[in-house]
């Protein structure tokens, strides 16, 4: 557990304000976490000591940023233990991760009648990539369907899986429904079918151990501003082989080794797929995040994101029994996060997202870009509050008086 | 009653709450339940009000030389902010809605109230009921 959650608090300035005359009560971490002052300073001091383009210049700024730009590399590599630095590339995030790799090894591998595999709970960004390169190439998307409660159907997927199948893409963790998805037995049975394995790790990296290596994933696809870290820096991991092999992504500088009106040789890996100027401070400012996480430690930070999960939970079970199940959860998969979506009986999703905006609650309300997904479960969409490290049991009681009240309210 | 005395007769109603978003809300939707009912074959298509986050229909009549409005949402919230633009300018004549300035809108603190988003598309309800306005105007003219 974490214990000295105030002092956990206090490193992140924002928590403490209020939003309409309320204490924030920050429930939309899914959608991005905040950022501890460790982060902020860090992204502070590069522009005001440190600030020069990467890999270019000999002068020191930029021999400075570079050292730490790649140091962040170091760290993210070591975070989701990839074999070396090199199959880390950084990107602005997760959908641009997914749509490097549909654009390249997409490009490269699908031919017409081939197959990719995903799953009903995937976000957007891990849908209309592959669906616009399957469209150029004529290959099909197939769709692995879940239950009721959240959970893959494996017995699906083993009948979607063939030879026909070319890449499983794959949710490690739903932004939507707080599933982990057995993501390992996925990876062993689409191998044993030749097919390559990506999985988005968007809402896993925050909570889950990752071992990139022990899990044997092909791609995994990491959002910095989910994890803690600024917004516009994502990470690509792929392994070498496959990267080496795919074209490149965005022609530019930095990404090349030789140009020539007549032809243009590329750069090593990860610099091939990193042309232009990134964002440096983002990518520098990221590696505090890393270390941050790292210090508390994701067994702890998961146990008191659980626990906080379970009040949530048992809360609102006391007041379906007082008010005729007026809550509906949705999202109740065995193995899963501390991500829960819900709905409240004659109640629009928008007016309960206002209501608590009235009691300084910041929740998500709507589709959290996973139309499909709210389609299977003929829903237009949801309320969801997603916890924290920074989130204590006291916050949920006061969401969960809150929705008391608007129960109350909408059963009058 | 005039556009005027209707939204003085709002902002006294509305500041009962002092600023308290939740009663406030509360009351709004309590408000959305006294919109006459909309029949469901009104409710299509042309008649949504585009750039709302939720759904919001509003269909015009033009009898008598006034404007009459049939209008819903989807969201109970909406409702009552639909409610109150029904309540003002409903059964008036086309000048009398082009030429009303709601300012009723900042005295109730709506803008901080509900949010750029839907302050936007409240705006747009705002602007589509004028436009029918203006529309029958330049017809029954
Ligand atoms: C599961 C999932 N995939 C992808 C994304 C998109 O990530 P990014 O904001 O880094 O592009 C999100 C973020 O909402 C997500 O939750």
């Amino acid at each position: 557990m974490l214990n000295n959650i105030n002092n956990i608090r206090l490193q992140f300035p924002i928590l403490h304000q209020e939003v309409n005359g309320k204490p924030l009560v920050y429930f939309d971490n899914a959608a991005t976490t905040q950022k501890p002052k460790l982060v902020i300073d860090a992204l502070q001091r590069y522009y005001e000591l440190d600030n020069a383009n990467i890999h270019r210049a000999a002068h020191t700024l930029a021999a400075r940023s570079t050292e730490y730009f790649e140091a962040t590399r170091k760290t993210i590599q070591q975070f989701i233990n990839a074999k070396e630095e090199a199959e880390c590339i950084f990107t602005k995030g997760v959908t641009e991760s997914i749509n490097l790799v549909a654009q390249t090894w997409g490009k490269a591998n699908l031919k017409a009648g081939d197959e990719v595999l995903v799953t009903t709970m995937e976000h957007h960004s891990n849908i209309v990539p592959w669906q616009m390169i399957c469209e150029e190439k004529g290959a099909i998307l197939k769709v692995i369907p879940i239950s009721n409660s959240g959970d893959l159907l494996m017995e699906e997927f083993d009948k979607l899986l063939t030879s026909k199948t070319k890449m499983v893409a794959c949710v490690w963790v739903s932004n939507a429904l707080g599933t982990i998805n057995p993501v390992k037995e996925i990876i062993q049975k689409a191998h044993a079918v030749g097919a390559i394995v990506l999985l988005d790790g968007a809402q896993a990296c925050s909570h889950l151990q990752v071992d990139v290596q022990a899990l044997g994933c092909d791609f995994l696809t990491i959002s910095s501003h989910k994890l803690y870290g600024p917004t516009g820096v994502g990470v690509l991991y792929g392994k070498r082989e496959l990267l080496e092999a795919m074209p490149p992504y965005q022609g530019g500088g930095e990404m090349i080794k030789e140009v020539t009106f007549e032809k243009t040789t590329y750069n090593e890996i990860p610099y091939k797929f990193e042309a232009g100027t990134p964002n440096i401070g983002g990518v520098i400012a990221f590696k505090y995040a890393l270390d941050f996480v790292n210090e508390l430690g994701k067994e702890n930070i998961a146990k008191h994101e659980d626990h906080l999960l379970k009040h949530f939970v048992d809360g609102v079970t006391q007041i379906n029994l007082l008010n005729n199940h007026a809550i509906t959860l949705v999202g109740q998969a065995n193995n899963k996060v501390s991500v829960q979506s819900f709905t409240i009986n004659n109640m629009h999703h928008f007016d309960v997202g206002m209501m608590l905006d009235a009691k300084g609650i910041a929740v998500r309300t709507g589709h959290h870009c996973t139309q499909p997904l709210m389609q299977r479960f003929n829903l237009e969409g949801t309320v969801r509050a997603s916890f924290a490290l920074y989130n204590t049991t006291a916050e949920v009681d006061v969401l969960l008086q809150a929705l008391g009240s608007i129960v109350k309210f909408s059963n009058r | 009653m005039t556009t005027t005395d209707i939204q003085n007769e709002i902002i006294d109603n509305f500041s009962l709450f002092e600023g308290d978003m939740e009663s406030t809300l509360f009351y709004l939707m309590d408000l959305g339940k006294k919109l006459p009912a909309m029949p469901d074959e009104h409710k299509t298509e042309t008649y949504i009000v585009k750039g709302c986050q939720s759904k919001v229909w509003v269909f015009p009549t033009f009898i008598d030389g006034k404007v009459h409005f049939e209008a819903d949402s989807n969201t109970e919230i909406t409702k009552g902010l639909v409610y109150l633009l029904w309540s003002i300018w409903n059964a008036k004549t086309p000048e009398e809605i082009l030429n009303s300035e709601l300012f009723f809108i900042d005295k109730i603190g709506m803008s901080s109230m509900i949010g750029s988003q839907r302050s936007n598309g409240f705006a747009n309800m705002i602007k589509q009921m004028k436009l029918y306005a203006l529309a029958y105007k330049t017809k029954g003219a």
